[in-house]
């Protein structure tokens, strides 16, 4: 039972990091119909520049305890700003170009960026893994044999905050709005006089920035990264968006902690060797049974 | 029977320019052009089997190494039982019917470990349409090669080398993959001319359409990809000779990656044009080798600055024709004295 919980606890943890991730695929997805392949990248690159502003904030791997969190607060914001610009510039270089073109010149578009953009991290951060800087000081928990941290839980509370913050974002403002009128009919809300270029401009934004919330998360989670590490992540993260269903923001929340939870599970109890291979499993499967996602609605194609 | 009797010499005449070319790269370059050429025939009957779905079906596939990787691993391992099985009365014969008997069991059951492992995934999958598609293959593969990372029969992460010391033999010259690669070439480009080739097109053009007029839309896919998994897995079993033991991480996304550009390079949907991306791809890998690094930034900028401005690839669905070019230039003369 404690070894159930330790992985539960586990599970929420790494689930909680996917789901921001997945917000970004499902919020472009919903209003581009693309698969954004290079999300995973922007995730890598937040990370990084995260691990950047510790270190210009004066961060000393010695003296962890030193840097306030404060100090933090801005890493985390320093990163997601980052993360925002490159977003903006993938899409005005390379999406917008394509936006006209048929879904597979668009997709092909989208996983020649994020070779790039992985490929260039090679290049600019070093092939070799970087520890993450311990910015939050870790406090170990026992509650009953279940060990929690309260990184671990930080990084839960943050996740329901910041997808707190997106539903209402999407909900309750003009931006989110025009959003959901874009992934409804692009035609017609370009005709109701919605800047289109801007509100897709602000999708990726937002979508980035949520990444790079999710790549300091998953820095302190796993205290190491290097410039690979967006291509499973992001798998997992656009497979926890399909599982949920795509374009729902509720779904992707959901599919995130169901893939964490699903891959923790099969580490402790299979095999450590199988735990990327559940989550194709679970892709493949809620695709076959139910191919618009868990909370996603089927939509009747039109000829 | 004058056509079989026409269809007869060429084959003949193909099989003797293969010799022909072997022996004249064996004599004149070295042992590492001679690399170059093989993965450069390699490199087509994996592009040439790929385009098939993903550039005349339309239906995008990106897990195309994991095909490759069950014809690698099928064909090593019949290779391997047939060696313990023959033993010294396969030793005894001279090195070409080695060749010949080893390589081409091993590539025959490559190619249809290869099919079967088509057809289970493509079952499920072809049901989904585009992106979902391509996530799919990407996952399969990914899985098949999870599962011959951790399988204790395959040699694990080490890779599989048959349990011996010095490893799989290395059956494979150039004589063989350009025999095959004419093979593949051949079966692809009728199956493209034929009715199954305009009816694929169909289904790429418009899905709901190719439905309508009464085409079995997922039979068809179905029967493509079948096609295309069977390619690569001959190449994987050709590939597997190569070397003296067949590794899971020859099987990476970065696999899957090499044959899209070939086929982009190429263009979508053009069988000479695949070919032509198949030998691109190797030479630049073998050219660029010191600068590894660099060149995965530059395929990738390719990629994304072909997208943009000429989305159907170099060749696009045009093929490359030798009449055709004669007949251009003879206008070309004519035009020029009038």
């Amino acid at each position: 039972m404690v070894t159930f919980l330790q992985q539960l606890v586990n599970g929420l943890t790494v689930g909680a990091i996917y789901a921001l991730i997945a917000l970004g695929y499902t919020m472009v997805y919903g209003v581009l119909g693309l698969i954004n392949f290079a999300h995973g990248e922007v995730f890598m690159v937040g990370t990084y520049v995260g691990i950047y502003a510790a270190l210009a904030l004066g961060y000393e791997a010695m003296r962890p305890e030193a840097f306030g969190p404060h100090q933090a607060l801005v890493v985390m914001l320093a990163a997601m700003a980052g993360a925002a610009m490159l977003g903006l510039t993938i899409e005005r270089l390379a999406y917008r170009p394509v936006r006209g073109a048929p879904r597979l010149t668009a997709l092909i578009t989208a996983i020649g960026v994020s070779l790039l953009l992985q490929n260039l991290g090679m290049l600019v951060f070093g092939a070799d893994p970087e520890s993450f800087p311990r910015i939050v000081v870790e406090r170990v928990y026992d509650v009953g044999g279940v060990v929690v941290t309260n990184v671990k839980l930080l990084i839960v509370a943050i996740a329901i905050v910041l997808v707190v913050a997106l539903e209402l974002l999407v909900h309750r403002t003009w931006t989110g709005k025009a959003m959901r009128a874009l992934s409804f009919n692009m035609g017609a809300a370009r005709l109701m006089g919605i800047a289109v270029d801007r509100v897709i401009a602000q999708t990726f934004a937002i979508g980035s920035a949520l990444a790079a919330a999710g790549g300091i998360l998953f820095g302190l989670d796993q205290s190491k990264c290097d410039p690979q590490m967006g291509v499973l992540v992001g798998l997992k993260a656009f497979v926890a968006a399909v599982v949920g269903g795509i374009g729902n923001i509720r779904g992707a929340a959901l599919g995130g902690l169901l893939i964490g939870v699903a891959e923790q599970m099969t580490a402790g109890y299979l095999s450590a060797d199988y735990r990327d291979a559940i989550t194709f499993v679970l892709l493949i499967g809620v695709l076959l049974l139910r191919p618009a996602g868990l909370l996603g609605t089927v939509r009747q194609e039109k000829v | 029977m004058s056509r079989w009797l026409r269809r007869g010499a060429i084959a003949l005449l193909v099989v003797a320019l293969c010799w022909g070319l072997d022996r004249l790269f064996e004599a004149f370059l070295v042992e590492y052009a001679v690399r170059i050429v093989i993965f450069c025939g390699l490199n087509a009957i994996l592009a040439v089997g790929l385009n098939l779905i993903n550039g005349t079906t339309g239906q995008f596939s990106i897990g195309h190494a994991g095909f490759m990787a069950v014809g690698a691993y099928g064909g090593a391992y019949t290779v391997v039982q047939l060696e313990t099985w023959l033993g010294p009365s396969l030793t005894a014969l001279p090195t070409f019917a080695q060749q010949a008997v080893a390589l081409t069991s091993g590539v025959l059951v490559g190619a249809t470990v290869a099919a079967i492992a088509g057809f289970l995934v493509g079952v499920p999958s072809l049901r989904l349409r585009g992106d979902y598609l391509a996530i799919v293959t990407l996952g399969f593969g990914e899985i098949i090669r999870l599962l011959f990372n951790n399988s204790e029969t395959f040699g694990g992460a080490t890779g599989y080398s048959g349990g011996r010391p010095l490893g799989l033999t290395t059956y494979t010259s150039f004589f063989w993959v350009a025999l095959w690669a004419v093979i593949v070439v051949t079966v692809v480009a009728h199956l493209t001319r034929s009715s199954y080739g305009r009816a694929l097109r169909a289904i790429r053009e418009d899905e709901i359409a190719a439905e309508a007029v009464g085409l079995p839309t997922t039979r068809l896919k179905v029967m493509a990809f079948v096609v295309s998994a069977a390619a690569a897995g001959i190449a994987g079993a050709l590939f597997a000779h190569l070397q003296s033991a067949v590794r899971p991480d020859d099987f990476k996304l970065d696999r899957s990656v090499d044959m899209i550009v070939m086929i982009i390079v190429g263009g979508l949907g053009s069988v000479t044009g695949a070919v032509l991306g198949g030998i691109f791809v190797a030479v630049t890998l073998e050219l660029f080798r010191q600068w590894a690094e660099y060149r995965l930034v530059a395929y990738a900028l390719l990629l994304v600055v072909l997208m943009i401005v000429r989305p159907q690839g170099l060749l696009g669905t045009r093929e490359l024709d030798l009449a055709a070019v004669g007949r251009w230039w003879r206008a070309r003369r004519t035009g020029g004295a009038s």
